[in-house]
Parts: structure tokens; C-alpha cells; sequence
């Protein structure tokens, strides 16, 4: 009976845990405009809809062109940062790693709130490139650890070799630090990727007319339960799944 | 001396990017908390009458006092559900599935934030899957509130933490050498104190930080209980964007963040003792 009780606990929590995730699946084939039970269809006339509304594709267009852009500018600050840090003695070392991680310790309803005031003292215009300015300063902390945390002896020892055989300091750095140190510049891109493309708050208070998708599912919202809400939510799971699995194979896989 | 400012050459753009967009905002704000609105314009200067208000108005203090209550009821029950299942995890499920057993465990912590909480109004909603459960089972007559309550948005939160601290609390269990373990049975300790004396405080570290990361994250989110809650209570977040929508009043809303943040640092300072911030 005790031994039961361990498995039991896990089938509770799968259940808790995949509750919301399943309903919101199934009923994203719902056949009728509400999507609560009881369940009719299958039907995929939601996915048509939606996949056929302009302002979801071009919110999901947004949303790749902030992720990808603000990842590309955190983990290349981050990186450079980290190599920095690593391989040369700085004074005041231990207060730069401090201040370049302190906003991973600030709710992004801060930082999004500073950027918000500062840039409207400003007058700059909202828009995908300010949002894109917030997702960079979240994502910089991250990828500046990561990378950071990798940076290892091993491959100090290789870039020393490849300096005495003659390399520049560019070369060095392209031929064979950032190889080295692929799977980690690729995991904290992947992750920043996925934290950016499912950002809210920065993104909602530093948009104007052009927005992110997760904003738009914001204002879609606004109008209660529908099983359009529910079909871009699942691409939206499909979407993350995605690059997750993605990461998982391209990252990890390759330390074997 | 080369070596050096080679150094701040690669350290510089960084350094830059968070002084200008991270330290130079947030200066900015401090200094906006401290202003004032005459009418429409703002006046800056060193007033302290946005704190003041905080005493003074109930429904600000209040929502200082429901972010607590609902940040403090979340981090504890998502630790006390996450670290059996952690466990079980980590000891139960044989070696070859706990990869699996972990990542599916996970998975749905990948639903957009926003995303997520909308599913938990769907299920939770009154022609939702949990009270047409409830009526099915002859549980209740007629469907319960539960949608744009407290307990909604607490559910929605510890939903997501448990994933969190699944995975930190997991990945803390499997760096323990399992010599402790056989140990502590081959002195004699039976499951319960092995537990207790040993797997408990060699887990702690690990605990604090993930509790510490469910308090920071939770306390500064504005979605889930804007969603889930409804409007009957506001929490601080909830309370800030109404500064920032409805009354353009950015000092107000500015002394709002800076108490947020003050929040942040008790807690961590509470927790100070066990945390390991370098292994966030």
C-alpha cells in the first residue's frame, strides 16, 4: 500500500500540472465559439482563423525579430564581457560581475518601468526596437553568467597555444575561444530566445503600434474565453516546444 | 598594462549597456519618486509625500499587504508540493526514465506566461472542466466561483512554481553523493530521520534559493493575478500599472517600485543565510 502512495503522488501532479496545458489543447479543436465542455469537433476552423488574422502574424513576426535581435546583442555583450572578465585582472573585478548581474535581481516590471520614464524624458518613440532594448538589458545578466561559467582552464591552455603559434587576439578569439565555448554561447542565446519570445511586461509597457505577440494575446483577451485564444496558444506551446527540444538536441546532445 | 585595457575593451560595451539602460533608469526613477504632480506637470524636487501616501491611503497599503500574503501563501505551498515530487523523482523512478520523468514534469512551463493563466480561467471558469467535475461527481448543484478569486490566482502561481523548484530542488537531490544515504541507514536512522538530519539540511542551500526566486518572481508579476484575480483585490504590480495607465502618475508609481524592491531585499536578507545567488 506505501509503495503506492509515492506513484499515486506523481499521477497527482502530472494531472495538476497538465491540466491547464490539455484543456487549453483540446478545446483550441473545438467546434463551437466557448471553449469549455462539453467538447465538440474536432474541428480546425480556429487554427484557419487565426492563422488568417494579420495582426497575430505580424505579432508573431515581432515577436521572433525582438527575440532573436535583443539575444544576438545580450549574449554578444555577454560573451564579450565574460572573456573579459575571465581571462584578464581587472580591478574591481568582483563589483563589474555584481553590476552586470544585478538586473536578474529586479522584477522586469522595474526595469521596464525605468526604461518607460527615461525614455519618454526623452521623447524617443515606443516601438519594437525599445522593447527590444529591454529584452537585451534582462537577457545581458543571463547569458553573461552562463558563458562566464564555462570559461574554464581548458581552454585558456588552447588559447595560449594558439597566441604563441602566432594568432591575433581577433583570431584567437575567433578560431578558437568562441568554438570552444560554442554550447554554452548556444544555450544562453536559446534561453534568452525563449524568455524574450514569451516576455510580457517590458514588452507591454515599451510597445506602442507595433506589439509582441504575447501583448496582442493581452488585448485579444480583453474579449473573454474563446477558442481563438486557445489556438494560438497551443502554436504558441508548439512554438517553445520547439526550441526547447531544439536546444536540447543542438546543446546538449553534443557533450556526450 | 596592455592586459588591462585589453581587458576593459571586452568589458566595456557591456559595462556601457547596463550603466545607460539599467543604472541610469533606475536613478532616474529613484529621483521620480521623490517628485511630485501639480495637476498634470511634474514638479521634480526631494518630497517624500509618495511614501507618504502609503501610509495614508488604505488601498495602497492594503495591496502592499495582499502581494504579501499571497506571495508568502505561494512560496510555501509550492515548496511543500515540489519537493516530494523532486524526491520522487529523483529516488523513485528508475534511473533510465528520470530524464524523461523530469522534462515532462517541465514541459508545460514553456506555455506562454500569459498563455498559461488564460488556460487556468478556462479551467477554472464557472462552465470550466473543474466544476463540471464537481457537478458530475454530485460534489455541488451549482458551478462554484472560482475564476477572479484569490485562490485562482494562487493556483495559477503555484502551478508555475512547482515546475520551477521541481527542477532546482531535483537537481540539488542528484548532487548528493549517495553515500550520505546508505550511511545514515547503516548507522541506523530509519527513512523519516534520514530525512530529517540528513538529506533535509544538506538540501536547504538549494530550498532558500529556489523559495528566494518563487518570492521575486511572484511578488513583482502583474499578469497572473490581473487575470486570474479579477479586480476585487490588487497586488502592488496591479496597483502600479493603474499609476501608469488611468493617472499618468509616474512618481507615485516610481515610489510603488522602489517599495517593491525594498520588499525583495527583507526577503533576502531573511534568507541571506542559505542563499547561494551564485547558483540562480
Amino acid at each position: 500500500m506505501s509503495r503506492a502512495i509515492p506513484w499515486a503522488y506523481l499521477a497527482l501532479m502530472f494531472g495538476f500540472i497538465y491540466l491547464p496545458v490539455g484543456a487549453l489543447v483540446l478545446f483550441s479543436f473545438q467546434d463551437g465559439t466557448l471553449p469549455v465542455p462539453p467538447f465538440e469537433g474536432p474541428s480546425l476552423r480556429w487554427y484557419a482563423d487565426v492563422l488568417g488574422d494579420e495582426d497575430l502574424t505580424a505579432a508573431l513576426l515581432n515577436s521572433l525579430l525582438v527575440a532573436v535581435g535583443s539575444s544576438a546583442v545580450a549574449v554578444t555583450l555577454g560573451f564579450l564581457a565574460a572573456y573579459g572578465l575571465a581571462r584578464f585582472v581587472l580591478p574591481g573585478a568582483a563589483l563589474l560581475r555584481a553590476l552586470l548581474i544585478a538586473p536578474m535581481t529586479v522584477s522586469y516590471l522595474i526595469v521596464g518601468l525605468g526604461l518607460l520614464i527615461v525614455i519618454q524624458r526623452i521623447g524617443l518613440p515606443l516601438s519594437l526596437l525599445t522593447a527590444g532594448i529591454g529584452h537585451a538589458v534582462i537577457n545581458l545578466p543571463l547569458a553573461f553568467a552562463i558563458i562566464y561559467a564555462s570559461m574554464g582552464g581548458q581552454q585558456q591552455n588552447a588559447e595560449r597555444a594558439a597566441r604563441d603559434l602566432g594568432a591575433g587576439e581577433i583570431a584567437v578569439l575567433r578560431l578558437v575561444t568562441v568554438p570552444m565555448l560554442a554550447p554554452a554561447i548556444l544555450a544562453a542565446f536559446f534561453l534568452s530566445v525563449t524568455l524574450s519570445w514569451d516576455e510580457f511586461i517590458v514588452a507591454f509597457l515599451l510597445t506602442r503600434f507595433d506589439v509582441t505577440l504575447p501583448v496582442e494575446i493581452w488585448s485579444m483577451l480583453r474579449s473573454g474565453l474563446s477558442p481563438r485564444l486557445n489556438a494560438i496558444g497551443s502554436v504558441v506551446f508548439l512554438i517553445s516546444v520547439a526550441a526547447v527540444v531544439l536546444a536540447e538536441l543542438l546543446v546538449f546532445r553534443r557533450r556526450r | 598594462m596592455t592586459g588591462t585595457r585589453a581587458g576593459w575593451g571586452f568589458v566595456a560595451p557591456a559595462l556601457i549597456w547596463t550603466l545607460a539602460f539599467f543604472v541610469l533608469p533606475f536613478a532616474v526613477m529613484g529621483a521620480m519618486s521623490l517628485a511630485t504632480l501639480d495637476g498634470r506637470t511634474l514638479v521634480w524636487g526631494l518630497s517624500l509625500s509618495n511614501y507618504a501616501e502609503l501610509a495614508e491611503k488604505a488601498y495602497l497599503w492594503r495591496a502592499v499587504v495582499v502581494s504579501l500574503e499571497i506571495t508568502l501563501t505561494v512560496t510555501a505551498l509550492s515548496v511543500l508540493l515540489a519537493y516530494p515530487l523532486a524526491w520522487i523523482i529523483a529516488y523513485r523512478v528508475p534511473e533510465r526514465w528520470q530524464r524523461l520523468a523530469l522534462l515532462l514534469a517541465i514541459l508545460p512551463f514553456w506555455t506562454s506566461y500569459v498563455v498559461r493563466s488564460y488556460a487556468w480561467l478556462l479551467v477554472l471558469s464557472r462552465e470550466g472542466v473543474v466544476n463540471q467535475a464537481l457537478i458530475g461527481l454530485g460534489l455541488t448543484a451549482e458551478p462554484v466561483t472560482l475564476a477572479n478569486t484569490r485562490l485562482a490566482t494562487v493556483t495559477g502561481f503555484v502551478h508555475f512554481f512547482v515546475m520551477l523548484l521541481t527542477l532546482t530542488i531535483y537537481a540539488n537531490l542528484r548532487q548528493l553523493s549517495p553515500n550520505y544515504r546508505r550511511a545514515a541507514m547503516d548507522l541506523g536512522a530509519n527513512a523519516v530521520q534520514t530525512f530529517r538530519h540528513v538529506i533535509l539540511p544538506l538540501t536547504l542551500p538549494g530550498i532558500v534559493t529556489g523559495a528566494f526566486l518563487t518570492f521575486v518572481l511572484c511578488i513583482g508579476d502583474y499578469i497572473t493575478p490581473q487575470i486570474l484575480g479579477g479586480n476585487t483585490e490588487l497586488t502592488v504590480p496591479q496597483v502600479i500599472m493603474v499609476q501608469l495607465g488611468r493617472r499618468a502618475d509616474f512618481p507615485l508609481a516610481s515610489a510603488l517600485a522602489l517599495v517593491l524592491m525594498a520588499l525583495v531585499t527583507l526577503a533576502y536578507l531573511a534568507g541571506a543565510r542559505w542563499l547561494r545567488v551564485d547558483r540562480l
